[in-house]
């Protein structure tokens, strides 16, 4: 586990970090990181190692997220996307052949995986759907306006939503893998953005056709709420965290050059550095508790699925978001306008706009409402080390 | 075996009309999330039934199988038992 955490921190402070203003400013896929990430073997980590993978926890992969995210959040944001879909796959593909061997071909070659959840016209709820499968003796043909599909022309393949049949309900979902070779993208809009310029989240006309062996077995509500979701939470706020790490040693690196300048003063930063150390500490603190509490429900449905759960990883995305801007908006402040060039050691610009995208990707004002509605029905509060 | 509260849960379905099709057209075991109902949807859902029956669903029964069907939600009504009133 350390040299394959150690391998990714090298990936991220050698290469990553080195392209990152570039990733930015030209709004490119980071390649240099993902060719990397792709040599020391780092996509395929999570496969199980009956199908040629490491078997890796979730763990590791939150931990290789911060560790991106401390880099270049384009990287660390594709890196945790990646890992999402491959989680849902891991867990949710049972014995079913098709999916063995492709989690074999994941493995080997190192496929990069994409996601098309978003779809024009369901009004971001990716608990719904317009697009349906159309089976026909044991094949499907899928068409899919996906308003946003990150990183789709550098991936291998594409983990789609559609609903079941085209007689379902929109919340009656599948979620079915589909390799590039199988599938026709046209592209419908560019992405000019303010932050996580890197991950190139386009969007497509999406065609597909395969066998119907390449739909998971389980329904999308079940693979949603027990994998995509909490593991979405968990390494989206590793990642975040690492972005609000880098920004937070920025401006400790700022104060403690202040001091040198005034030895046996107290910078007038250092204060503020202060509260964004604590702020970090209770973004960590949040990451791991909420870590430990995904590896302990995971053995059982019932507890993936039960509301206290439930809110704990809605309650860890909304706040690691609203968090990491905050100490990056603390680091900017100690910075001043060391921070806010964009060509100076201090930075913290990129840092900003990579990080208002964590309220905003899955809006916090739709997970807010969703908390909102399960707090109707919760009653009871867990014991201190429950 | 329709009980009688699998009756009054389908009374309660019927009321708030969650699903995309009629409570009639299913039978007791019949997914209610295929039939359109929502997770979001789920917890109006137990509302209705807590204030239907009179009963409050503890924790740990408000997950997703304990809503799945009319005998799932029936069996849970079971195990909850009727209210105990105040001494």
């Amino acid at each position: 586990m350390i040299s394959r955490l150690a391998a990714a921190r090298a990936v991220g402070v050698e290469i990553a970090a080195r392209h990152a203003g570039d990733v930015d400013e030209r709004a490119r896929f980071p390649k240099e990181a993902f060719a990397a990430l792709k040599r020391h073997k780092l996509l395929g980590i999570m496969i199980p190692k009956s199908e040629g993978g490491a078997g890796a926890g979730i763990a590791e992969v939150v931990s290789i997220c911060h560790a991106l995210g401390r880099s270049c959040a384009s990287t660390a944001m594709i890196y945790a996307m990646h890992q999402i879909q491959v989680a849902c796959i891991v867990r949710h593909s049972g014995k079913n052949a098709w999916q063995r061997a492709f989690m074999k071909r994941l493995a080997k070659e190192q496929l990069l995986l994409a996601s098309a959840t978003s779809e024009s016209g369901i009004g971001g709820d990716v608990r719904s759907s317009v697009c349906a499968i159309e089976e026909r003796s044991g094949r499907f043909a899928l068409t899919k306006e996906a308003s946003v599909i990150s990183y789709g022309a550098d991936c291998d393949g594409i983990l789609v939503t559609a609903r079941r049949t085209p007689q379902s309900p929109a919340s009656d979902q599948i979620i079915v893998v589909v390799p590039k070779a199988g599938c026709k993208l046209v592209q419908r809009q560019g992405w000019d953005a303010l932050g996580m310029r890197g991950t190139c989240s386009n969007g497509y006309t999406l065609e597909a056709k395969g066998e119907m062996a390449q739909v998971l077995p389980v329904p999308y509500a079940d693979v949603s709420a027990q994998t995509m979701l909490p593991v979405s939470h968990l390494v989206w706020s590793a990642l975040w965290l690492g972005i609000a790490t880098d920004a937070a040693a920025r401006a400790r690196a700022f104060v403690r050059s202040e001091a040198k300048r005034k030895p046996g003063t107290t910078p007038v930063g250092g204060w503020r550095l202060a509260e964004a150390s604590s702020l970090l500490q209770l973004m960590r603190s949040n990451v791991v508790t909420a870590l430990r509490q995904y590896e302990a429900a995971m053995d059982s449905e019932d507890k993936l699925s039960a509301l206290p759960f439930v809110v704990a990883m809605n309650n860890l995305k909304t706040g690691s978001s609203q968090m990491v801007v905050q100490v990056i908006s603390q680091a900017l402040q100690i910075c001043g306008l060391a921070g806010y060039r964009n060509d100076s050691s201090f930075s913290v610009g990129r840092h900003l706009r990579d990080a208002h995208s964590a309220a905003l990707m899955v809006n916090n004002d739709r997970i807010l409402a969703n908390t909102a509605n399960m707090l109707l029905a919760l009653r009871e509060d867990p014991e201190l080390l429950a | 075996m329709v009980g009688p509260d699998q009756a009054r849960v389908r009374a309660v379905l019927k009321e708030i009309g969650l699903l995309q099709v009629s409570i009639d057209a299913l039978a007791d075991d019949a997914d209610l999330y295929a039939a359109g109902l929502t997770s979001h949807a789920t917890v109006n859902l137990m509302l209705a039934l807590e204030e239907a029956f009179d009963i409050e669903f503890p924790d740990r029964l408000l997950r997703r199988r304990t809503f799945s069907s009319v005998n799932a939600i029936a069996e849970s009504l079971t195990e909850i038992g009727p209210r105990k009133e105040a001494a």
